[in-house]
C-alpha cells in the first residue's frame, strides 16, 4: 500500500491562549515527488503548516501522517528517527559559524551516528550536487547569501530525505539568486525526493508552475495543480 | 556514536564556559570535602569509643563510715560485710558483666596518692576516708543504666558512676562538629547545584544554534543532552579529586605533620590513612554522579529536544 507522503486530515490548530486558530480544518494530500508551493500573507497558517510536519507543534483537532506515520501517536522517543527522513531549509540558513561547508554538512550525518567512512564519501558528492564543489574547506561568513542557502540545502539533502520543507528559502536572496536555488531544489524533486516550499516569491510560483496550496487565515482556498501565485499585493 | 566528536563537543563546551567551570568544580571540591571530613570524623569517633570504651568501668561506691553525715543515702553507716557480699553476688549473677574488681579503702587511697601525690589536700587524706568500691567491667559499655538502676537505691551503696560520663563530653564535641560539617556540606552542595543548573542554562542558551540543528536533522535528545551532561559530569569528577586531594592533605596535617595531633595526644589513637582511602571512591561517585544528575533535570528546563 502505497502511503502519501504527507496528509492532512482536518486539521485544525489552536494555539495556548489565543481565540483564533492558526489552521481551521485543513485537509490535503501531497503524494510521493510532488513539488508543492505553500503561499498565503503572514499570519495565513504556513509556518504553523510546516511546523506540524516537523511536528514542532501538534494538532488540537485532526490527523497528520507523514510518511505513513500518525503524528499524533508517534512517542517522543521515536520524533528524531521520524525528522531522519525530512530535510529542513530556512530562510535564514542557520549555519554554524565555526565550521567549514563541509562540516557543516557532515554536522547532519554526525550528530545522527552515521560512520565516519560515509560521511566522508557522501559529502563531497552532496557539495557537488548543489554546485559547491572545491568551496568545501571555505567558512560560512565568506560566502554569499545564495551559496549558504546552497549549504544548507546539501546538508538537509545529505541524508538523502523523502520530503524536503523549505520556509522561504529564497526571502533573504536577490532575484537571480533565487533562481539558481530554484533550479536546485527542482534538480533534487526529479531525484523523486518531496519538496514543499512556503514562499511569498510571485515570480518563482509563476515562473515554476507547480501545484500550489494557497491558505487564508488558516483556511486551505485554493489547492491548484500548475498554478500561478495568484493574490495581488 | 562517536567518541571523537562527543568528546570534542565537550571540551568546546567547558572552554566556554571557564569561569562557570571553575566556579563548579571549586564548590563541588569544598562541598565533597567537608562531606568526606564528616565521614571520618564520626569514624574517628567511633575509633576512640571502641578503645577507651574498653578502658573505663562502672564503678559503684559503698558507704563509708564518714558518709553517714553527708549522704542521705548512706545515712545507716557504712556498707557491712553482709551488703558487699551480697553486692558482689548479684553483678556476678548479671549476664552483661564481664568482670569485677573489689577495690578497698587501702588500693583507692594508694591510687589518689599515685595521682595527686603532691597536692595540698592529698595529704590531709587517710586510707579510711577513701571509700571502698566495685570497678564493674561490661561486655557493652551502653549498658550502664542497667547496673544503674540495680544498684543506685541499695542500702550500703553511695553512688554510681559511669566513667563514659567524662569522655561523653568530648565525644558530643566531636560530633558537633561533625553536624557543622554537614551543614556547611549542605550549604555549598545547594550553591554547586545551582552553579551547575546554570551553567547548564548558559552553556544550552550559547550552544542553542547547534542543537537546534541538531533536533532538525533528527539526533536523538539523548545525543543532543549528553555534551551537556558530560561536561557537568567532567566538572564535578575534578571537583571530587580535589576533595579526595584536600582529605589525604587534610590527615597529613592533622595528625602526622604539620599540627601534628598524632604527637601531641598520644593517648587517643587515630584513624590511619585506610580509613582516608576507603572514603575516596564515594567522593568521586558523588562527585562524578550528582552534578550529571543536576545537568540531566536542568536541561529538561532549559533545553528543547
Amino acid at each position: 500500500m502505497v502511503h502519501p507522503v504527507i496528509r492532512f486530515d482536518n486539521v485544525s490548530k489552536t494555539y495556548p491562549k489565543q481565540n483564533r486558530p492558526a489552521l481551521r480544518d485543513v485537509s490535503l494530500e501531497i503524494e510521493k515527488g510532488e513539488f508543492v508551493f505553500l503561499v498565503g500573507s503572514s499570519g495565513s497558517g504556513k509556518s504553523t503548516f510546516l511546523r506540524l510536519l516537523l511536528r514542532e507543534e501538534r494538532t488540537s483537532h485532526g490527523m497528520v501522517h507523514v510518511l505513513g506515520k500518525d503524528l499524533a501517536r508517534l512517542s517522543n522517543w521515536k520524533v528524531p528517527q521520524m525528522r531522519r527522513q525530512l530535510g529542513t531549509v530556512f530562510q535564514d540558513f542557520r549555519l554554524l559559524p565555526n565550521k567549514t561547508v563541509a562540516q557543516n554538512v557532515a554536522f547532519a550525518q554526525e550528530v545522527i551516528g552515521k560512520p565516519r567512512g560515509e560521511t566522508r564519501k557522501a559529502v563531497p558528492q552532496v557539495l557537488d550536487l548543489v554546485g559547491l564543489g572545491g568551496k568545501e574547506d571555505r567558512m560560512p561568513g565568506e560566502l554569499s547569501g545564495g551559496e549558504q542557502q546552497r549549504v544548507a540545502i546539501a546538508r538537509a539533502f545529505v541524508n538523502r530525505p523523502m520530503l524536503l520543507i523549505a520556509d522561504e528559502p529564497t526571502g533573504n536572496l536577490d532575484p537571480q539568486t533565487s533562481v539558481g536555488i530554484m533550479k536546485l531544489l527542482d534538480r533534487i524533486n526529479r531525484t523523486g525526493t518531496t519538496v514543499v516550499m512556503a514562499t511569498h516569491d510571485q515570480n518563482i510560483v509563476d515562473q515554476m508552475r507547480k501545484r500550489v496550496i494557497e491558505l487564508e487565515k488558516g483556511r486551505l482556498v485554493r489547492d491548484q495543480a500548475r498554478g500561478v501565485y495568484g493574490y495581488q499585493h | 556514536m562517536r567518541a571523537q566528536f562527543v568528546l570534542s563537543e565537550i571540551g568546546v563546551g567547558l572552554r566556554r564556559n571557564l569561569t562557570m567551570t571553575f566556579a563548579v568544580v571549586v564548590s563541588v571540591a569544598l562541598s565533597l570535602a567537608l562531606f568526606g571530613g564528616a565521614l571520618l570524623m564520626s569514624e574517628q569517633v567511633s575509633v576512640m569509643k571502641d578503645y577507651w570504651y574498653d578502658k573505663v568501668n562502672v564503678s559503684i561506691f559503698l558507704c563509708n563510715k564518714n558518709d553517714a553525715a553527708t549522704t542521705p543515702k548512706c545515712v545507716k553507716g557504712a556498707a557491712t560485710a553482709q551488703q558487699r557480699d551480697q553486692i558482689k553476688g548479684d553483678l556476678q549473677k548479671m549476664d552483661i558483666v564481664q568482670n569485677v574488681h573489689y577495690e578497698t579503702s587501702d588500693e583507692a587511697f594508694k591510687h589518689y596518692k599515685e595521682r595527686y601525690g603532691d597536692s595540698p589536700i592529698a595529704a590531709t587524706i587517710t586510707p579510711d576516708q577513701m571509700p571502698e568500691s566495685f570497678r564493674v567491667k561490661l561486655k557493652d559499655p551502653e549498658k550502664y543504666q542497667v547496673v544503674a538502676t540495680a544498684f543506685a537505691g541499695r542500702d550500703g551503696v553511695q553512688s554510681v558512676q559511669d566513667q563514659r560520663d567524662i569522655l561523653q563530653n568530648l565525644f558530643d564535641l566531636m560530633s558537633g562538629m561533625r553536624i557543622a560539617a554537614l551543614g556547611v556540606m549542605a550549604l555549598m552542595l545547594v550553591i554547586a547545584l545551582m552553579l551547575i543548573v546554570n551553567t547548564v542554562r548558559v552553556s544550552a542558551f550559547s550552544r542553542r544554534r547547534e542543537t537546534g540543528i541538531m533536533r532538525l536533522v533528527g539526533a536523538s535528545s539523548f545525543y543532543i543532552q549528553m555534551p551537556f551532561i558530560m561536561e557537568a559530569a567532567f566538572a564535578g569528577l575534578i571537583g571530587g579529586a580535589v576533595a579526595c586531594a584536600m582529605l589525604l592533605v587534610g590527615r597529613y596535617f592533622l595528625i602526622d605533620h604539620g599540627l601534628a595531633l598524632a604527637q601531641k595526644m598520644e593517648l587517643v589513637n587515630f584513624i590511619g590513612w585506610d580509613a582516608v582511602l576507603s572514603k575516596l571512591p564515594l567522593v568521586l561517585a558523588i562527585g562524578l554522579l550528582m552534578p550529571a544528575i543536576a545537568a540531566f533535570i536542568a536541561l529538561r528546563k532549559y533545553l528543547r529536544v
